[in-house]
């Protein structure tokens, strides 16, 4: 290499502005281009974590499940009356009322039915679950009294996460007089104690009325729209020429003359009823009643809890939740003032509920507990008492039959078509319809093993076992493509050495090739199986969308996978299975995490570079 | 060599399962059926699996028509032991039962669902009537000279002066639900039959007035929402002038949010639907094989927690999940049948 061999002007000119300019140029292109990337990359990571946080967020409160502490007497009359001591007699007692009793121990002054069936309702379906284990595993509690955790119904549960209503609370000034102890009672306060609450009511009151005027102004505006047409109309009949077209125009005005009025009628309803709502807000004098489209107000005194249902300045009367100490005069600051923001008809939950569970937790027995049901208990209608055992299992089961049947499958078929499988125009076309399966749609394999597996062979609808059998279909062109790859990437040179020293064709893959494509064939399988664990579709066809409580115990049991459970449990109508859906997505993605993980960890270890 | 082992281990465990699959006894009861019905059937199941002692039910949602494909399939352990239906079972239905030997159906009467439409606790509240509701989502509705002609109206005041100045926006079920069926028949038809231009069309041309009502505008003022209600109702409560179409069940479960429209002047309440008043009602029906009592062990216990007073009378759980129950009178009767296991015949269907 010499100087000369380089002719010393290429015309290469790189000092020149024009020059520099290019070169400027080409870095802001540059630039350009990594920050394309990087706001891709951004954006990708964005929406990311929306649906990652969203999906957290909605369902990390489904792991954690609020249960009552209470000391439940277990009465030997409702348990084992004859005092067996069997299992099975125990197993079989009304340990339901005996949790409903210890939570009736707790409101000694709920006595109508329609409050007992309230309170009652607090209490799950399972809220005697624990109990009645505890009991059967040790009979001796019998007659004992054993403070266990008690399950609350989803409705209790979810307004303990905050999915209720925002409350606050003010101090009261001034003595407060009520009129009594039980039923409705007044309150009386000599001065303006009320006044900002009843400023409060007002303000929704007020935004009430503002709706109604809007709606009324809008009608007027519809009525003198159709007088135009009307007005039209008339000038159009003094022109008319024939008997038959003015009789026309006539029936027509009739019509508009009759719209008009209904619509002048509306209007002033809502104009009447507008300008009363009003008449309340200013009329500060005026005392407000409220009924359930306003925030709740309470009066929490002497012990007792009061739910207004008229409004005063300085005084109020309502009905009493809980009954007072007594009737004294309670002193300033004695007394509280509770507002319940969101109105009761808004609420899941009413007043007296929430004035229990306040009280409850105010007691200290109200705990949140991590939820290991939902990770031990099968499906149910209940939100609370849902899990996804039976899903987790029915997904290990029917990946365990797509895995040994797909695995042996796939490999012996993709060492044939590799390495010993002649190369002619057959071989050519398995191999195209191959990489075409591949991409066919999962829902044709759920159609197919429909008419395959249950109607040509009988196998049992919602079956793992099915469920694998399709699976294992649908995966088996990717794994048969991964295990051709891994083995076209071991080097030829190794079966020639073997072939050399004398082995057979057979023993040269047998012994070298395959286990140096081992890792390679193990990743793409597990890939495969990742694939295999987020199908729906096809299991739909096959009846595994199905409502099992039982966790299957073999392959022919009925059964549900995951994917398939978080579709079911997305369409019920109870609120408490909106988390449990999301929370069973993230166990789905947990497990899809674990098992490609696996696959990344089989790479790094095995993984051999030539 | 152990390849080969392995695979025909695999081979024999296959074809092991196969038969074993294929002869095994069934313990379990098997319901398929309805979507609609689904919700209350499996909380029948899940009771019965946890007092009676029998293996909870298997409950599968495929449709009422799929469902009663499946039952009338034939009788045997490999058929289904129940469906679960939105309507009554058709002639032809009863008739293809027949003919593959499911002889004796039991049909039972579980109660009502309601249709309705609702809309945001937020939004103004509305009062609907039928044809309202026809002309705001069909396709073709009369124009001023009478003719059919495509449907004009972009707001609800321009259907009604007294109605909202908003977009009509309703969500509603795909063409393949069940739900969408009742739509139609219980509520567009009805709505069809009121207007005068097209209860005359009716009599001239009912193929022409069939369409009207049975095919809804493309121009998104019906919005196929999908299968899943609860997405509707997760729309609903996004935009306030949308209507929803959806089972009483989700708006009695969101009635903190939302709010049931009136139509023809009656609101979708339990005791407007049960008195009959609502014209958005229908009946939900199970229907059992009485051959498979006695072999299937449980199936005439299931039956009788189904029509139980705990699950179907006025305070039963079934109430609690938003089935509409009948009035005593009829459930007695419902009752009754149930417990004779009386075999229903041909002749009230069509």
């Amino acid at each position: 290499m010499t100087d000369l061999a380089l002719p010393r002007s290429t015309g290469l000119d790189t000092t020149s502005e024009a020059a520099k300019a290019r070169t400027r140029a080409r870095h802001r292109r540059e630039f350009r281009f990594r920050l394309y990337g990087i706001v891709a990359i951004a954006m990708t990571t964005l929406f990311l974590a929306v649906v990652l946080g969203d999906i957290l967020v909605k369902g990390l409160p489904a792991f954690t499940q609020h249960e009552l502490m209470l000391e439940v007497n277990v009465a030997r009359e409702d348990v084992d009356p004859q005092a067996t001591g069997r299992p099975e007699t125990i197993r079989a007692g009304d340990f339901h009322k005996l949790v409903r009793d210890a939570l009736r121990r707790e409101f000694p002054e709920v006595t109508d039915r329609a409050g007992r069936r309230l309170l009652d309702g607090l209490l799950s379906n399972g809220a005697s679950d624990v109990l009645r284990d505890r009991v059967v595993a040790n009979p001796g509690l019998v007659g004992e009294t054993v403070r266990v955790p008690v399950r609350l119904s989803a409705n209790a549960d979810l307004y303990f996460k905050g999915i209720g209503t925002e409350i606050t609370r003010h101090i009261g000034n001034g003595v407060a007089t009520p009129s009594g102890t039980t039923g409705e009672i007044t309150i009386s306060v000599g001065a303006n104690a009320f006044a900002e609450d009843l400023g409060l009511i007002k303000k929704h009151v007020q935004r009430q009325a503002r709706a109604l005027r809007r709606e009324a102004n809008r009608l007027r505006q519809s009525v003198e729209e159709v007088e135009v047409h009307k007005s039209e109309r008339n000038r159009a009949l003094l022109a008319a020429p024939g008997d038959s077209s003015k009789k026309a125009l006539e029936s027509e005005i009739k019509d508009l003359e009759s719209e008009i009025q209904s619509l002048s009628q509306k209007a002033q309803d809502l104009e009447t009823e507008a300008a009363e709502l009003q008449r309340r807000f200013d009329g500060l004098a005026v005392n407000e009643q409220i009924g359930a489209l306003l925030p709740s107000l309470l009066v929490a005194i002497n012990g007792g809890l009061v739910k207004v249902k008229e409004l005063g300045s300085s005084d109020v009367r309502g009905d009493v939740l809980k009954p007072l100490d007594s009737a004294d005069a309670a002193e300033s600051g004695a007394w509280q003032i509770i507002i319940y923001e969101t109105p009761e008809s808004n609420r899941r939950v009413s007043d007296r509920e929430v004035a229990w569970m306040e009280r409850l937790k105010e007691r200290g027995l109200v705990i949140n507990a991590f939820n290991w049901s939902f990770f031990t208990s099968g499906d149910s209608r209940e939100p609370e008492l849902a899990g996804i055992r039976g899903a987790l299992t029915g997904t290990a089961l029917t990946l365990f039959v797509t895995l040994i049947l797909c695995l042996p499958i796939g490999v012996a078929a993709a060492v044939y078509l590799e390495e010993f499988a002649p190369k002619n125009t057959l071989t050519e076309i398995m191999e195209v319809n191959i990489n075409n399966l591949a991409a066919v749609p999962s829902i044709v394999f759920g159609l197919l093993g429909l008419a395959m597996f249950l109607n040509f062979f009988g196998l049992p609808r919602s079956a793992p076992l099915v469920g694998g059998l399709v699976l294992a279909l649908l995966v088996l062109p990717t794994i048969i493509i991964a295990a051709r790859a891994a083995l076209k990437a071991v080097p030829p040179s190794i079966k020639e050495a073997a072939l050399g020293v004398g082995a057979s064709h057979q023993q040269a893959v047998f012994h070298h090739v395959l286990p140096l494509a081992m890792p390679g064939i193990m990743t793409g399988t597990i890939i495969g199986m990742a694939h295999a664990l987020g199908e729906t579709a096809p299991l739909l066809m096959i009846g595994m969308v199905a409502f099992i409580v039982e966790v299957p115990g073999g392959i022919t049991d009925a059964a549900t996978v995951l994917p398939v459970q978080i579709y079911l449990w997305s369409d019920l109508p109870e609120i408490g299975f909106q988390a449990k859906t999301a929370a069973a997505i993230i166990v789905l993605l947990a497990f899809l995490f674990v098992m490609n993980g696996a696959a990344i960890v089989m790479r790094r270890r095995f993984e051999r570079r030539w | 060599m152990k390849l080969t082992t392995l695979a025909s281990a695999v081979a024999l465990a296959a074809a092991g399962a196969f038969v074993s699959g294929a002869a095994e006894a069934r313990d379990q009861i098997r319901i398929v059926g309805s979507s609609t019905v689904y919700p209350f059937t499996t909380t029948v199941a899940e009771q019965f699996g946890k007092t009676s002692g029998n293996k909870t039910p298997v409950v599968e949602s495929t449709g009422t028509g799929g469902g009663m494909k499946l039952f009338c399939a034939g009788v045997g352990v490999e058929h289904p032991d129940a469906t679960n239906a939105s309507r009554r079972m058709k002639k032809s239905e009863f008739e293809q039962c027949q003919k593959n030997g499911v002889e004796g159906i039991v049909e039972i009467n579980i109660g009502f669902d309601g249709l309705t439409v609702a809309q945001s606790k937020q939004g103004t509240p509305v009062n609907l009537t039928l044809p309202q509701l026809l002309l705001a989502v069909a396709k073709e509705v009369p124009g001023p000279d009478g003719k059919l002609i495509a449907n004009p109206y972009k707001n609800w005041s321009d259907i009604d002066k007294s109605l909202p100045n908003t977009k009509i926006e309703i969500l509603g079920p795909p063409p393949t639900s069940g739900t969408r069926d009742s739509f139609h028949e219980l509520l567009l038809e009805k709505g069809a039959e009121q207007i005068p231009e097209l209860a005359a069309l009716k009599k001239t041309d009912s193929k022409a007035f069939d369409k009207v009502w049975k095919t809804l505008r493309e121009d998104g003022a019906y919005v196929e929402a999908g299968e899943n209600d609860n997405v509707i109702v997760a729309k609903l409560e996004a935009n306030k002038n949308a209507f929803g179409v959806f089972g009483f069940s989700f708006l009695e479960e969101n009635s903190a949010k939302l709010r049931g429209v009136p139509l023809n002047g009656v609101a979708p309440e339990f005791d407007a639907i049960t008195a009959g008043k609502y014209v958005g009602a229908r009946r939900m029906y199970v229907y059992v094989k009485k051959a498979h009592v006695g072999v299937i062990p449980g199936l005439d216990a299931f039956v009788a927690e189904y029509v139980s007073n705990k699950a179907l009378g006025e305070d039963g759980y079934l109430g609690k999940k938003g089935l509409v129950t009948l009035p005593k009178s009829e459930l007695e009767q419902v009752r009754k049948g149930a417990a004779d296991m009386t075999p229903m015949t041909a002749d009230p269907l069509h």
